[in-house]
């Protein structure tokens, strides 16, 4: 109801009837009466919301408005907050040692207290599902992380910049192609005794980047050519401005879209690298180490992979949606 | 605002002179070590003055580099060389800070508004933009209402601020689009095919609209068009290109009604006339061939290849853009600047008709 608030809302300094009263003058002229019409019928879409005592609104507040009503983003919000609270604190839902084993369980399924059932070692596999929550979250967030930033940043100033730039790092990222990934992972990973997630997080990241380096790249080439750059540019506007600004917001939704489908990728690469031995090491747990002990004993003890490949999938189900979110709120015309 | 400009042409001084401006495109061949193979000469040698409070129109056919004088006269692309002296100085050679300052004088509207508006800013947001990069324009408490008196100088809504451009019809972007570069307070709007894109009823109202600015604000245009009528409608004088060349200038009279270049008088002989038996009367004079490539233009003068005057003379010597010695000294309208060296006057359109454009 924006009507009411209108005389008493103390944002609107300024009556819009009086600001109009200098310049209204020559609005009535006879070659204007069209153009009245025109402006006079409304364009689809929102109702009163642009009324005349509404704040200024901007693409961040308006896309933040449209998210809270968004039940796909609530939903993979709720999923990815509560993702980082058993990563920080899973003693809370998980009361057993995820190291504890009992080999007389081994492949044993679920049991009074034991849901989810055990594995090869007899261990409990509820338990380590929460606590493999922890490595595989952050290998996953980190890594795409890492790739988004590094490889925008690259990909969107190559493009923006164009030129030698353009071409150096063009040449740099095919190589970095070139390596396939789990040759360079042995390569990289075997010489290194660290056995936390940052190693593996770092070799995604270095392998990762050309990857969104060049869909941000393409996508600034794109949003460059706009004449809206070149208005900005016309105005007197920096480059950073027109990064910022113009460039960013029109070219940011195939990265979301990559970077967010990645991040599975990256969660089942660690999987795969820990498989070969040069990724995650025990006692660490993680997803990824579960799944590719459980895969050889799939037709004997399914529920072995089903629980960690289970929660792997909501995982990036949840990332997924979330981008999906993010970047449809971004978007002014699908509002 | 500013008390209306006589359109006396010898009581006013150039506010923009336009010196040989060249820009040639390199072509280069090679991904790493790139090589020059020739270049396209989009722009090559243009002159002419822009006097305050006119409007200078320019026209020609697509690809004769008209556009690229738009953007070099934006300064949005290096001039290969030549000069644009804005008040005495040259915009071309600036940069930085001084550069900026010219900016709020010499302001643009685009030719698509479709792509000429941010789509993921608000309206608000569009306008107000000028007054970001140039914060001394408007202090900041006051920018919402300025942004709100210029949606309502072109003729929208001011309760429309906070939409976004999708939400516009075309020739209501096209409307913001000008707001935008009236933001600034500029001397000199550029205006780079600005109805081109729109239907024809709201071509008339956005034409319209720019006459009835330029009397308020005391605003100058270049403005860039291929359609013949819309050009004589605003024009106060008229410059006709051809392969990145000025072929004519003079006055809209001068121009559509004693054009004395050939390809002027074939551009003018195109225009429809609506009156059927004036059109039975009327010579159409049909150009044979394409226009030559940019990229490797014919010796002498551009138009030879296409022309029916064309003679020897017209490959060996490049006809200047002056007033023709036939009609030199001369009181009639003809006696104007035309790149021609054999110049006649050839009544083309039946002068009458091109009143009704």
């Amino acid at each position: 109801m924006p009507e009411p608030k209108e005389p008493i809302d103390p944002n609107e300094a300024i009556d819009p009837n009086q600001a109009i009263a200098p310049t209204s003058g020559f609005g009535g002229g006879m070659d204007l009466a069209a153009t009245d019409a025109e402006t006079l019928e409304k364009p689809p879409g929102e109702e009163q919301e642009g009324g005349p005592s509404a704040k200024p609104r901007s693409l961040w507040s308006d896309a933040w408005r449209d998210l809270r009503r968004n039940p796909i983003f609530i939903i993979s919000a709720l999923i990815i907050l509560f993702l980082v609270f058993i990563s920080i604190w899973p003693g809370t839902i998980a009361t057993q040692d995820p190291l504890a084993a009992n080999l007389a369980k081994a492949q044993d399924g679920p049991a009074p207290g034991h849901p989810f059932g055990f594995d090869n070692q007899g261990r409990d596999v509820y338990t380590r599902v929460v606590y493999g929550a922890r490595a595989s979250v952050t290998v996953g967030v980190c890594a795409t992380a890492g790739v988004v930033i590094l490889g925008s940043v690259l990909g969107g100033l190559a493009g923006f910049f164009g030129g030698w730039w353009d071409a150096v790092l063009s040449r740099i990222s095919d190589v970095f192609f070139g390596i396939p990934v789990v040759l360079g992972g042995l390569v990289f990973l075997s010489v290194v005794t660290n056995s936390t997630v940052w190693p593996v997080v770092g070799f995604m990241v270095l392998l990762g980047w050309p990857q969104i380096a060049r869909i941000a790249r393409g996508s600034v080439i794109t949003a460059r050519q706009n004449d809206y750059v070149q208005a900005a540019r016309a105005l007197g506007a920096g480059n950073s401005r027109m990064l910022v600004r113009h460039i960013a917001p029109n070219a940011v939704a195939p990265v979301i879209v990559v970077g967010t489908i990645a991040l599975g990728t990256y969660i089942a690469l660690e999987a795969t690298l820990s498989y070969l031995g040069v990724g995650l090491k025990p006692p660490t747990v993680s997803w990824g180490i579960d799944i590719s002990d459980a895969s050889n004993e799939i037709r004997n003890a399914p529920h072995m992979l089903l629980w960690p490949a289970g929660a792997l999938s909501l995982t990036v189900l949840a990332f997924i949606m979330l981008g999906d979110a993010v970047r449809d709120a971004l978007d002014p015309k699908l509002r | 605002m500013t008390e209306p400009l006589t359109r006396e042409p010898a009581s006013r001084k150039p506010i923009l002179q336009v010196r040989n401006l060249v820009k040639h495109f390199p072509l280069t061949r090679g991904i790493l070590f790139k090589k020059e193979i020739g270049a396209v000469k989009a722009v090559d040698g243009i002159s002419f003055d822009l006097y305050a409070g006119e409007t200078l129109g320019i026209v020609g056919e697509s690809g004769c580099g008209k556009s690229t004088v738009a953007k070099l006269l934006m300064n949005l692309e290096q001039a290969t060389s030549g000069e644009v002296f804005y008040k005495g100085e040259d915009i071309t050679r600036l940069s930085g800070r001084a550069l900026k300052a010219v900016r709020r004088n010499i302001q643009m509207v685009f030719q698509d508004p479709y792509t000429s508006l941010n789509p993921r800013m608000t309206v608000g947001d569009i306008i107000g933009e000028p007054f970001d990069i140039h914060p001394e324009v408007a202090p900041k408490g006051d920018r919402r209402a300025r942004v709100r008196e210029l949606l309502d100088v072109v003729g929208l809504n001011p309760e429309y601020i906070n939409r976004y451009p999708h939400q516009f019809s075309g020739g209501q972007r096209q409307r913001i689009g000008i707001a935008r570069g009236l933001a600034l307070n500029p001397e000199i709007i550029i205006c780079d095919e600005p109805v081109s894109a729109l239907d024809v009823s709201v071509q008339a109202q956005v034409v319209n609209l720019m006459e009835k600015l330029q009397d308020e604000f005391g605003l100058s245009y270049v403005f860039i068009a291929h359609d013949l009528s819309i050009v004589r409608h605003i024009s106060d004088r008229v410059g006709v290109m051809y392969l990145g060349r000025m072929a004519e200038i003079g006055t809209d009279t001068e121009i559509y009604e004693h054009p004395t270049h050939p390809y002027t008088q074939a551009l003018l002989s195109a225009v429809p006339v609506p009156d059927p038996q004036a059109r039975e009367r009327r010579e159409r004079i049909i150009l044979t061939g394409d226009v030559p490539s940019p990229a490797n233009p014919p010796s002498g003068c551009r138009f030879r290849t296409r022309c029916w005057k064309a003679e020897e003379r017209c490959a060996q010597e490049t006809p200047l853009l002056a007033v023709p010695s036939v009609f030199a000294g001369s009181d009639s309208p003809a006696a104007h600047e035309s790149a021609c060296h054999f110049a006649a006057e050839k009544d083309v359109v039946g002068s009458a008709s091109v009143d009704a454009a």
